[in-house]
């Protein structure tokens, strides 16, 4: 049907609730800025199209970040430059959506150049609305990649030098070089008819998108006023004397009625079958009956320490998914150094029955050190009255700390004895359960098999007999 | 007839943030600035009360969504939803 009336599209919220202040029914953007002109094509589009209630938009870092209080639509926010990555997990998991990837020149361009070469090159069902305004505006109006030769900018005082700076960087060639992409033009807001050509590349864009035939690519050249220091309809003659010679508008890529649809493989978005796939089972199940633990150690949070090899990772892990088996929540948070062995190595547990925050342990009840430089460094990050548990075969100093109880236990020494250094992780779990009570030896033996899946019988036997060993050197020795 | 109730372009003044897109884009020149301030303290654009043909470049101009209406040719109010 014919419009007769041209006012505020349905594609936007009535209301932008999620703005902060009193102007809820405005956007935040300066007076005669680009995106306020493409946002209302895009929310047009999204209208007229029927796409209102499928659209999904990636808004970026930038002026267009509060992208979302505007558009009535599903919402991302990316990191900078990534919202081609978050565009493609949000189209592949929901094929019969409309997902829209809004960008500025530095998010795209600059720090987000690779994400959208290999979205381009994925032909991931997206349509890339790409703000070029030869600026970084919402910063302050540094130099952007597409910052053109001369152009002065806070960060170019006497001009973009093409010989320190480099050259502006077109982003419809770079992306029609590739063979993916279904449909990229450039186009621009620089005056009426401009505006109604880009008003048409958008509805082209988002009709593909809606058909899910691929990657729609629209670099749309716009305007930064406050940034480029001048007014409104100055700036839009700027784009056109000085932006238009460097980056001229058309279609670099139409495939046409050769568009393809792209489906990609159905996603598993039922947890049940993604728990099967996994080999976890769908109930919150707890297998073991606790035991009477203190309150001391009712709320673990804990760092092991050491270097890589002695089975930092596994013996973290090995906690945790013992104590998942008594119905705990857990987390596991590995770090560690570029170098699989040697270098230093640590990880964060935390065991607790209540929602756990922060994964990373950095105030830990419970420090497990492996080694010397994990005791100098992490002893003092313990809490009053927490707990360290030390490898004392290979650690010769004395710890500091007199609020702390201590547990010095020969964690190297021990495995050797059983024939094998690699066993010290399962001593580990052996000492811990002894101190805390949590875990019950046979238990913990128990669920060895399925610790160690595919391991040999030799090597589950040999564990078993590490958290025996490290069990009973606590109860033995304190 | 140029001086018709439609087509008409509305400009709501307290959304207008004065930038002048619409009015540097309307080719009758019936949008201008008011001498007045609007309540963000900006010089809004208005219209000049008739020659607007409807053309829709100062809706499309426009930054803010909710700034111009342009009523077409075959508006009819009696019609509005």
């Amino acid at each position: 049907m014919r419009k007769t009336v041209l006012r505020k599209p349905k594609g936007f919220n009535d209301v932008y609730k999620h703005k902060p202040g009193a102007e809820k029914d405005r956007t935040h953007y300066c007076p005669g800025c680009g995106h306020g002109i493409l946002h209302k094509l895009i929310a047009e589009a999204m209208e007229d199209l029927d796409i209102v209630d499928k659209t999904i938009l990636i808004s970026p870092v930038g002026c267009s970040v509060f992208a979302y209080y505007y558009f009535d639509a599903g919402h991302f926010q990316a990191a900078h430059g990534r919202a081609p990555a978050i565009a493609t997990a949000t189209s592949r998991a929901n094929p019969d959506k409309v997902v829209i990837s809004y960008q500025g020149d530095g998010d795209l361009a600059a720090i987000g150049g690779n994400n959208i070469i290999q979205a381009a090159n994925r032909g991931e069902n997206i349509a890339v609305f790409f703000v070029n305004n030869a600026i970084y505006g919402m910063t302050g109006g540094q130099m952007a990649p597409t910052t053109l030769e001369g152009q002065v900018t806070t960060t170019t005082p006497y001009g973009r030098n093409v010989d320190t700076d480099g050259y502006p960087m077109k982003m419809c060639e770079v992306i029609s070089q590739l063979t993916a992409p279904t449909y990229v033009e450039r186009v621009s807001l620089h005056d009426a008819p401009h505006i109604r050509k880009t008003r048409n590349a958008v509805r082209k864009a988002l009709l593909n998108a809606k058909e899910r035939k691929g990657f729609q690519f629209v670099e749309v050249l716009s305007t930064c006023p406050s940034g480029w220091k001048m007014d409104p309809v100055k700036s839009m003659e700027w784009v056109k004397e000085k932006m238009l010679g460097m980056y001229p508008l058309g279609v670099y890529r139409d495939k046409g009625e050769e568009a393809k649809v792209i489906t990609r493989p159905v996603p598993i978005l039922e947890p049940g079958t993604v728990w099967e796939k996994l080999g976890i089972s769908a109930e919150a199940d707890v297998d073991f009956p606790r035991g009477d633990v203190p309150d001391e150690y009712r709320k673990m949070s804990i760092r092991v320490a050491g270097f890589g090899g002695q089975g930092i990772m596994v013996t973290g892990q090995a906690l945790a998914s013992v104590a998942l088996e008594y119905g705990y929540n857990v987390s596991w948070l590995p770090s560690y150094g570029p170098e699989m062995r040697g270098g230093t190595a640590n990880c964060s547990v935390n065991i607790q029955d209540g929602t756990i925050g922060a994964a990373e342990a950095v105030k830990p009840t419970m420090l497990l050190a492996m080694n010397r430089p994990s005791l100098e460094k992490f002893e003092k990050t313990i809490v009053a009255g927490g707990t360290l548990i030390y490898n004392s075969t290979l650690i010769d100093i004395e710890p500091e700390r007199t609020d702390i109880k201590v547990f010095a236990v020969p964690i190297t020494g021990i495995a050797d004895e059983l024939g094998n250094t690699r066993v010290q992780s399962l001593v580990n779990v052996g000492a811990y359960a002894a101190i805390t009570g949590m875990f019950n030896v046979d238990h913990v033996i128990e669920l060895l098999p399925k610790l160690f899946k595919g391991k040999s019988q030799t090597i589950i036997d040999l564990n078993a007999k590490a958290v025996k060993a490290g069990f009973d050197y606590v109860k033995e020795n304190f | 007839m140029t001086d018709a109730k439609y087509p008409r372009s509305e400009v709501k003044k307290d959304k207008c943030k004065g930038c002048g897109l619409c009015i540097a884009a309307c080719p009758k020149k019936v949008l201008v600035f008011s001498p007045k301030l609007n309540s963000k303290g900006y010089h809004y654009a208005e219209y000049a009360g008739s020659g607007c043909v409807g053309c829709g470049n100062c809706f499309y101009s426009c930054p803010e969504p909710d700034a111009i209406i342009v009523y077409l040719r075959d508006y009819d109010p009696e019609k509005e939803v």
